[in-house]
């Protein structure tokens, strides 16, 4: 790819971008959001076509005017968010839109047996039969790369494969684009988890503001290097470590049973000033957790109060005005009305606390409020009245956010905060924690991220099968520490073992 | 605010298509009755509204109609209730089916077509079978009753000896378009039905108590139609249960939808759904009064304006943004 450029309205998202890609090759394409990498993998695949510069495939130029076109030259894309149907089966899946067929018929057998051995390539060993919706995230993972494969794509895009995967189906994908690579496969992959990059990756090809900003290759990948180059300058200090001194309790939670789990229960506390972090794999009931003290999930037992006032199980309503805010996980779904504008969404939970006679929306307060927030959490938009669509990851995170500070909590929930975000708006976004916390907050973390648990919280909870099944303090943090409690290997976990 | 002028364009351009093609659209008698019932179609279509508005349906509003506008006559006449119990006890009887609607909806996750739909076909077959499936009307009595609904206010004597009025369902109309319009747009509950008519999820995590508006959005809108149900009957005198009210929540939705309400919800403006009814009923006299166009193809008409004009809006949307990439 040379000398690529495209414009959308209002924006030049790239300028005369180079991309070259060897068979066999591993290379991490890695920037900002905003910095132009997904308009990059678009034009790649065939999405969206370029304004100037030109294509070669094999040294010939090709003009991609669709997916298919692409998809015939040998190009696919894997998207962040799965697109499968969950309702037909594992085959039906990697064969769709190019099912083997006998005349107007589907050839069952054939097409079963196309995608039996496409998934035999990624190391899945399911029937292709079965239906998709039991599969595990990371196995659907591996079945949209199969789908790739079985179009013989010689050129894979991966667009931050790993985001809604655990550390060891993290593994398992990394051994498949190994193996792949060994097979002659190309792989562009696209990732904010930069330890990530530096195990699989050949090669760094870094965007900033819809340039090349560098290159980086074999031993020259590391941390520093590609933050130096994303944000064009030194971030000397990620995570700031903070120790902060705890004050009185804020949340407290005793026997706790929810709906996803309900023979465990669970007890824990968080104090004001204080940020623990809920570690874990993935589906071990830290998400449910959270839902259910917010009372977005129904609670089968236990209390929850918050400075010392009792939560009314199921009513997220009652948890907002006795000051426990949440930040989900889901940032699309549950976080934001995406077609509403950034003021709108700021203001709904605390509308009818700055209401006009409790009734009518007083759109000078409002636009204060939202003003204000967009200041002091430094939200990128031109306006107040923006969409909050159009706004990049990281800002609508930042609009989650302000939407529960804005009620002025007393404890904050926060589910992934930092999931699919770039690495400025993460700094940023850890630094208010930090600050929110001096100022008495009480904050619960919940993340996969190990790096990120480790350095922003003062004591770890780690979740193994919807109990905690361990804490650590600060200094006895250490990944091996944790991942042990996590799979269900800590000494406190053996021991309810025998004891049942 | 664009959607209303593509909205007010298309009114505009289907009175003067009318208007020239026949001198009778003119005729003060004419446009008199045109108001009336663009008033009439714009009490029901509000009601649709607030339910679009919340990404749901109401299919059931014509059969409402029906029930209401068969109850009200047979009630009065056949059983001889007192106005002061009539009126009332059929208005409840409408919110208490919104309320139904919303409950199921709510509680037990019933997809908002399935259920109404369901209404659709209960209600109507209710009314027929009450009625024993005959025309109930209030023959020549309740004349104060029917001035309600039929009566007009005098503005100017014509020569020759007619009259310019303003038909009384205009005030009603008037006075639930601003009702609508201040509960849409300036009260926060407005601003929570936009909200979780776009993201029910969203809502509910901010604190809305999203199941008790929705079933709120039901009742309203069955409750306007129950309104429309008596003046329905009360403009006409008598009631028909097998057609009475006939596809009227089409003409409802459709009207709400021209006016600017997506089916997906989150969207809404009550200046829209108004020009969006009359845009209806201005079509159907146009059938009426152009001798060129057959009375038989009428829904053929109607589907087709608006289907050019859903068009029409589309294609200038698509040419004003791709100016607008253009220029940056």
């Amino acid at each position: 790819m040379r000398g690529v450029c495209k414009a959308f309205p209002g924006v030049r998202a790239l300028s005369d971008v180079n991309l070259e890609v060897r068979a066999g090759e591993v290379v991490a394409v890695i920037g900002e959001n905003g910095a132009g990498k997904s308009t990059l993998m678009k034009i790649l695949a065939g999405v969206q076509a370029p304004d100037a510069g030109e294509l070669r495939v094999d040294g010939a130029a090709v003009r991609l005017r669709s997916v298919a076109d692409a998809q015939r030259a040998g190009i696919a894309l894997i998207h962040q968010e799965l697109n499968l149907c969950d309702n037909l089966s594992v085959g039906a899946n990697v064969m769709l839109g190019h099912e083997r067929r006998r005349g107007p018929f589907v050839d069952e057998g054939q097409t079963r047996a196309t995608a039996q051995a496409a998934l035999a390539r990624v190391g899945l060993p399911v029937d292709a039969r079965r239906p998709l919706a039991g599969l595990s995230i990371g196995q659907q993972q591996l079945v949209e790369i199969a789908k790739a494969l079985s179009i013989d794509a010689r050129l894979l895009i991966m667009d931050e494969p790993t985001s809604s995967l655990t550390q060891s189906e993290t593994e398992q994908l990394f051994g498949v684009v190994r193996e792949l690579r060994r097979q002659g496969v190309s792989v562009v992959y696209i990732s904010h988890r930069l330890f990530e990059i530096r195990e699989l990756a050949d090669r760094v090809v870094v965007l900033r503001d819809g340039c090349n900003a560098g290159e980086l290759a074999g031993p020259d990948i590391e941390h520093s290097r590609m933050v130096a180059l994303m944000v064009g300058r030194d971030v000397e200090r990620f995570y700031q470590r903070r120790a902060h001194a705890p004050g009185e309790v804020a949340l407290s939670v005793t026997g706790l049973r929810t709906a996803a789990w309900p023979r465990h229960a669970v007890d824990l506390q968080v104090c004001a000033g204080e940020i623990v972090g809920l570690a874990g794999l993935i589906g071990a009931g830290r998400s449910e957790l959270l839902g259910t003290l917010f009372g977005v999930l129904p609670a089968r037992g236990g209390a929850v109060r918050v400075r010392d006032r009792e939560l009314t199980a199921g009513n997220p309503r009652r948890a907002l005005e006795l000051g426990l805010a949440l930040v989900p996980e889901d940032r699309k779904q549950h976080g934001v009305v995406l077609d509403l504008s950034v003021r709108d969404n700021l203001s709904l939970p605390s509308l009818h606390r700055r209401a006009r006679a409790g009734v009518f929306v007083d759109d000078g307060a409002e636009r204060r409020l939202a003003e204000s927030v967009v200041q002091r959490l430094s939200i990128k938009t031109p306006h107040v009245q923006q969409v909050v669509r159009y706004l990049s990851g990281g800002n609508q995170q930042k609009v989650v956010l302000g939407k529960g500070l804005a009620l002025d909590p007393a404890v904050l929930l926060l589910d992934e905060p930092t999931r699919g975000i770039d690495v400025g708006a993460k700094a940023e976004i850890y630094a208010l924690l930090h600050e929110l916390a001096g100022r008495g907050l009480a904050i619960l973390l919940a993340s996969s991220e190990m790096e990120e648990v480790m350095g922003v919280c003062d004591r770890v909870l780690v979740m193994h099968e919807g109990r905690i099944a361990g804490e650590l303090p600060r200094a006895e943090f250490s990944e091996r520490r944790i991942l042990e409690l996590a799979v269900g290997a800590g000494p406190m976990a053996a021991g309810e073992r025998r004891a049942q | 605010m664009k959607k209303i002028l593509g909205i007010a364009g298309l009114l505009f351009f289907v009175c003067v298509v009318t208007a020239l093609a026949t001198d009778r659209f003119y005729d003060a008698g004419n446009v008199e009755n045109l108001i009336r019932r663009s008033a009439l179609f714009g009490v029901i279509s509000i009601g649709a509204a607030f339910v679009i508005v919340t990404g749901g349906i109401d299919l059931s509003i014509g059969s409402v109609i029906c029930l209401v506008g068969s109850l009200l006559p047979w009630l009065l006449v056949e059983h001889g209730y007192s106005v002061a119990t009539a009126l009332p006890l059929v208005l409840a009887l409408s919110a208490l089916i919104g309320l139904l609607h919303g409950l199921l909806i709510t509680r037990l996750a019933l997809q908002p077509f399935v259920v109404t739909l369901c209404g659709l076909l209960l209600y109507r077959g209710v009314a027929r079978g009450l009625t024993g499936d005959q025309t109930v009307g209030f023959g020549v009595g309740y004349e104060g009753l029917r001035d309600l609904a039929a009566g007009r206010w005098v503005v100017a004597d014509l020569d020759d000896g007619r009259s310019v009025g303003i038909p009384a369902p205009c005030f009603y109309l008037v006075a639930i378009a601003l009702v609508a319009a201040v509960f849409l747009n300036r009260t926060i509950w407005g601003r929570y039905l936009r909200a979780l008519g776009r993201n029910p999820d969203a809502a509910r995590y901010s604190g809305i108590a999203t199941a008790r508006l929705t079933v709120l959005a039901y009742v309203v809108c069955a409750f306007l139609a129950g309104v429309g149900g008596c003046l329905f009957v009360l403009d006409v005198n008598s009631a028909q249960p097998s057609d009475f009210g006939n596809f009227y929540e089409l003409y409802a939705i459709a009207g709400a939808v021209l006016g600017g309400c997506a089916l997906r919800g989150g969207e809404v403006s009550v200046v829209g759904v108004l020009l969006g009814a009359a845009v209806m009923q201005v079509l159907r006299n146009s059938i009426r009064l152009i001798e060129s166009i057959p009375q038989q193809i009428e829904f053929a008409v109607i589907g087709a304006v608006i289907l050019l004009g859903v068009i029409a809006d589309e294609l200038v949307k698509r040419a004003a943004a791709k100016r607008r990439a253009g220029q940056s």
